[in-house]
């Protein structure tokens, strides 16, 4: 590891350490539901550990309650993760070049929505320490979260696990915010994606579908159409206002 | 539960791992279609938009506490704050004023 290597890794322990309290408040309600359908504490941290995804644990322990095939459980983590294949082409894109195929090996592992949304908004290449640097905090606090949840239950404050709840949005926003105060697109793209992404969750038809799959809907369709209407003319401009 | 436990989890395991995965290590060489490369610069401010709205209203207890955290981290964020910052101190708004509202 060289010195640069160590910076990006410290810099990437700074910025996950908001990610690990937002994790660890939610992975505990996590817990919490994992005991009530009869996984113990083993179990449900080695599930954590080794998936790392909230939307996706949450929707296995019902239905692993309710006795599901195992192709039903492949299929449901298939459907709702696939936004993070997504989110691994644009990694794809962003990580520097130097850095070998084992690397993407062990990056890929630790993309969550809040560790890809730091990494992204890195700015030039990625050091792949940056990533390691986050998942080091972040990992084992949604591990051991979702371990004290099952142990201790409801031992903590309600008022306290619902203000950390908020923490993991206030960090998206904190992600998409700041470039769209010099980009117009952005500032454009942003609201009409929640506006959107609002609708859709009370019109009826369109709301009968999963929160996974609709996050995959409107991002395949709001990129693509923003894609064609405002290509980005070059890397160098990404964060550069685009006039009109 | 008929089934077993850990093969369940090594099933989640196993997918969640190969979409995470695959993309990041097939695609080598940078995209040159510019189309491809925009749809890729979009794709985290959307999502991310997408993933925020509306789920940050429910994420709490209280549906007014979370806006007031909502409002208070694009203000912050907006002034480009860092991300530890616009963090607490939405969660610092939504526990006063779960507080006071209660």
């Amino acid at each position: 590891m060289q010195k640069n290597d160590w910076i990006n890794f410290k810099e990437g322990v700074r910025d996950g350490m908001p990610i690990a309290i937002g994790y660890l408040a939610v992975s505990f309600t996590l817990g919490i539901a994992a005991k009530n359908a009869g996984i113990t504490a083993f179990q449900a941290t080695l599930m954590s550990l080794l998936n790392s995804t909230s939307a996706g644990e949450f929707a296995a322990i019902s239905v692993i309650a309710a006795g599901a095939s195992y192709v039903e459980v492949a299929i449901m983590q298939f459907v709702i993760n696939l936004r993070y294949m997504l989110m691994s082409c644009a990694l794809s894109q962003k990580i520097d070049k130097r850095y070998s195929f084992i690397h993407r090996l062990i990056m890929g592992g630790g993309i969550t929505d809040e560790i890809f949304g730091i990494s992204i908004g890195r700015s030039g290449k990625l050091s792949p320490y940056y990533t390691y640097g986050a998942m080091a905090v972040a990992v084992p606090a949604w591990a051991l979260g979702t371990c004290l949840g099952v142990i201790m239950g409801n031992v903590l404050p309600v008022k306290l696990v619902s203000a950390l709840s908020l923490a993991l949005y206030a960090m998206f926003i904190a992600i998409i915010i700041p470039p769209a105060t010099s980009n117009k697109i952005l500032a454009f793209l942003i609201p009409v994606s929640m506006l959107v992404s609002y609708a859709f969750s009370v019109l009826p038809v369109v709301s009968s579908i999963s929160s996974g799959t609709r996050i995959i809907i409107l991002t395949v369709v709001i990129a693509g159409v923003a894609a064609v209407l405002f290509p980005v003319e070059d890397e160098e401009e990404d964060h550069k206002a685009k006039e009109d | 539960m008929a089934h077993n436990i850990y093969i369940y989890i090594l099933v989640m395991a196993a997918v969640t791992y190969l979409i995470r995965v695959l993309p990041l290590t097939l695609i080598k060489q940078d995209i040159r279609n510019k189309t491809i490369r925009s749809f890729l610069y979009y794709v985290p401010y959307v999502t991310l938009s997408v993933m925020t709205f509306p789920a940050i209203i429910y994420a709490t207890s209280n549906v007014y506490a979370a806006w007031g955290g909502f409002i208070v981290a694009i203000i912050m964020a907006c002034r480009k704050k860092s991300l530890p910052q616009v963090a607490l101190a939405a969660c610092v708004v939504v526990f006063l004023m779960e507080l006071i509202l209660a």
